[in-house]
């Protein structure tokens, strides 16, 4: 019974997402206020009532409802209660429903805290919204309805895919939904503003929170879905330019460059036209994303859904609203007014050079991802763009633009003084020259890529915190004072200069795989192999009965000399429900680097295969990414975004907490 | 779609099975010939599996071509001839970085493309900001000194 309630709120969600796109832009056109309040009324609606119909089916899979198809595919009576939930979304059904939810949480949210916008700019951005729901509502309901029951139902599920049984299920595509769907609400204001013909500061004030939330997000969801491959997929890679990785990583490219030139608008109230498109870039990506992700266009690790008429469905949609969207661009792009005047060497100026960098990089992961299909599909030709072309095109891109971004984040507004920003910075510059000496010294004559990457870390992480210092201190100056000064900088300034940092952390963390060793051999019981500085032991192995699983574990000990410096237990799983065995790698984390060690099923007299990797600075990589989202965060609760008027203070209060 | 299904099974069967990326016993004696073919294996792709090279790939036929890529090297073939006998029996669909040919000379030059492509468009929008914004007239100059009392130089 709750299964139909939950299928029936989706149909009743439909119709309100129906009106919160016909009424309130037929208001608008009218200029009847009445028919635009009712947006707001309408998206809330529309959020209760997907609200209803996630509840309804997370409550299935709590109780292991077998008579439900999705619970019978995708749960078993034995999973922990944590994959009974994060099995919702680990599949195609359930996934779609979060990204309708979380649509529809975004609307919600305008509908309640966009009191001090324009009505009419509120109006229509909450009817693009719906339109979005409307869309997906369909799809759902005529393509993939998760309630769908099952008749005779089965007396056992057939459990969740066993690679999923991890807490990374939990985390890593929640994040990456609210990322990709938060520049729903972006998308929407931008469309709305193409209808309006209007765009000011203010427009950029009220997205501007959005963007982060959803930047901040997308940006932890990417760094935790690598954590997630590196442990869990047992070579220790962390990113392997697949597809679906692509899909989340354009959007956040785009997202990067958007987030940047929304600060410039809002500020300086220029790059009006290029803030826009990347609004529409961004979400596009978002849904190209989705389209890649769902339609099992493509053959990956994650395509665990394939099924051409959805494809088909997604890709009407994507067309409507990318083509729709860039349409209304090309149309109405030349009405809005430009603004702000700027140098070429400027701070304005170095956010177009990073807006280009970034875009340039977003099109030639698109390209790459994409050629490969479209090759296939005209000439039958197969080939393959893997990991070397992207580290060669797309990496140099980055790297290209981390460079020169400590410089950007120096110089003034209108027009800034180069060579006084490069005195400034020559301490970030001497560092990052030694690092990267040191590390090319190191490597002896091999591959110079990593020492060169640890420069332009070491560069933008001390060019950040000299750039913290030179804002609060300057000689003479007693340090009590500049530290107090240091606290009273906008917290925008601590968000991008935090970001910023984060930045080289993930760079250096990058530079450190260059660095790190790796041994594969047998081992034996009690004598220890050499991994880099370390050494491990093979101690015992062992079996163990989990929840739904039987491991074995291979206890090992790790030694720097002769002290012990940690015990790790590597371990083969093994998923009676669906004949899987996966692989649990067994880490140790040494000063940010870690020792990985992934085992194969141990041979007839007790010897174990292993791969055993040195990673130094390893774990940089998500702390980095950690440190970015953070600096996002901080951004956020910035005064500018939380003052102002009433109505909004409370708006950036509670964005903030959400997050 | 049926090959994709295939596919998907063979890639999980892979993974059941309890076989292992590089394993210990292909490894060859000399070092410097196995950091060899470590190297080439990590420009080859996993044929069954998805975007894996068969350096990382735990499935049989990527240790297949592991073994072969060693024997070759072991008969004293260069790398380039390795590449190039396993691009004839598997196409360039093996290579992970696509070769530079006609066919792919879109997607080679797609980044330089687009950066030129920005660049131009950032040009042509600055060149017609400035013109938005136009000098003063000399009556406008005029008015604006009496203005302001004749500070502004």
């Amino acid at each position: 019974m709750i299964v139909e309630i939950g299928h029936f709120a989706l149909v009743l969600a439909l119709c309100a997402a129906l009106a919160q796109t016909i009424v309130p832009s037929l208001g608008a056109r009218l200029g009847d206020p009445v028919l635009m309040g009712v947006g707001q009324s309408a998206a809330l609606t529309q959020l209760a009532l997907v609200t209803i119909a996630f509840a309804a089916l997370v409550n299935a899979h709590l109780t292991s409802d077998f008579s439900v198809l999705n619970v019978a595919e995708n749960s078993h009576s034995a999973v922990p209660t944590i994959y009974k939930i994060s099995g919702i979304w680990g599949n195609h059904e359930g996934s779609m429903l979060l990204w309708l939810l979380i649509l529809a949480i975004f609307g919600g949210l305008v509908a309640l805290f966009g009191r001090s916008l324009p009505r009419a700019l509120r109006a229509n951005a909450l009817a693009v919204q719906g339109l979005i729901g409307v869309a997906f509502l369909l799809f759902i309901l005529l393509t993939s309805n998760p309630f769908e029951r099952l008749d005779p139902a089965p007396f056992e599920g057939r459990d969740l895919n066993p690679v999923l049984q991890d807490p990374g299920l939990a985390v890593h595509p929640p994040m990456l939904y609210l990322g990709y769907v938060g520049f729903s609400i972006v998308y929407s204001f931008a469309a709305a503003a193409l209808i309006e013909g209007r765009i000011d500061a203010a427009w950029a004030r009220f997205v501007r929170p959005f963007a982060l939330v959803a930047w901040s997000l997308l940006t932890l969801g990417i760094a935790a879905g690598s954590f997630w491959a590196y442990y869990t997929l047992g070579w220790g890679g962390f990113w392997f330019w697949d597809p679906v990785e692509n899909a989340s990583l354009m959007p956040w490219l785009a997202g990067t460059a958007f987030v940047h030139s929304v600060a410039v608008m809002e500020k300086r109230d220029a790059l009006k036209v290029w803030t826009i498109f990347l609004a529409i870039l961004a979400f596009s990506f978002s849904l190209l994303g989705t389209f890649l992700v769902r339609s099992g266009v493509l053959t990956s690790v994650h395509a665990f859904a394939n099924d051409p008429r959805r494809g088909v469905f997604i890709l009407a949609i994507l067309a409507f609203f990318i083509l729709g969207s860039f349409a209304l661009f090309a149309w109405r792009a030349p009405v809005l007014k430009q603004g702000g005047l700027f140098a070429p060497v400027s701070r304005e100026g170095a956010l177009v050079l990073n807006n280009l960098l970034l875009t340039t990089a977003c099109a030639t992961v698109f390209f790459g991802t994409l050629y490969p299909l479209a090759l296939e599909e005209l000439t039958g030709e197969k080939i393959t763009v893997g990991a070397p072309f992207f580290n060669a095109t797309c990496g140099l891109l980055l790297l290209a633009a981390a460079s020169v971004m400590p410089i950007g984040f120096s110089l003034a507004w209108k027009r800034g003084d180069l060579l006084g920003v490069i005195q400034r910075l020559t301490a970030a510059i001497a560092a990052g020259a030694v690092a990267a000496g040191a590390g090319a010294a190191w490597l002896r004559g091999g591959s110079i890529v990593a020492a060169i990457m640890a420069g332009v870390a070491i560069f933008v992480i001390v060019g950040s915190l000299i750039e913290v210092v030179v804002r609060a201190w300057r000689p003479g100056l007693a340090p009590g004072l500049a530290l107090r000064r240091a606290f009273g900088l906008p917290l925008s300034f601590w968000g991008a200069a935090l970001a910023h940092f984060g930045v080289g952390l993930t760079l250096l963390g990058l530079a450190g795989v260059g660095f790190g060793a790796e041994t594969i051999t047998t081992l034996h019981k009690g004598a220890p192999v050499e991994v880099g500085p370390y050494s491990v032991t093979l101690d015992s192995i062992g079996d163990r009965v989990g929840p739904n699983y039987r491991e074995t574990v291979a206890a090992m000990t790790v030694r720097s000399g002769a002290t012990v410096v940690a015990m790790i237990e590597p371990a083969r799983r093994q998923f009676a429900a669906r004949q899987m065995a996966t692989t649990q790698a067994g880490l140790a984390t040494i000063h940010f680097g870690q020792i990985y060690v992934s085992i194969a099923d141990p041979t007839p007299d007790g010897d174990v295969p292993a791969r055993l990797y040195w990673k130094p600075l390893v774990t940089l990589i998500w702390f980095g990414g950690a440190t970015m989202a953070l600096g996002g965060a901080l951004s956020l609760a910035d005064r500018r975004l939380r003052f102002g008027v009433a109505a909004r203070a409370r708006a950036g209060a509670v964005v903030a907490a959400a997050e | 779609m049926r090959w994709l299904r295939l596919v998907l099974l063979v890639f999980f069967a892979a993974l059941a099975s309890p076989s292992f990326a590089v394993q210990p016993d292909e490894l060859m004696k000399d070092p410097a010939l196995e950091a060899r073919a470590r190297a080439l294996s990590a420009e080859l792709r996993c044929m069954v599996c998805q975007n894996q090279s068969i350096d990382d790939s735990d499935a049989p036929l990527a240790r297949d071509i592991r073994i072969l890529i060693r024997q070759r090297i072991a008969e004293g073939e260069s790398n380039d001839a390795v590449r190039s006998y396993l691009v004839s029996r598997y196409g360039d669909f093996i290579l992970l970085k696509p070769p530079l040919k006609l066919e792919t000379l879109l997607l080679w030059l797609s980044p330089p493309l687009t950066l030129c492509a920005g660049l131009a468009a950032i040009l042509f929008a600055r060149r017609r900001t400035p013109a938005a914004t136009q000098e003063l007239s000399a009556e406008e100059e005029a008015q604006l000194a009496a203005l302001t009392g004749d500070e502004r130089r």
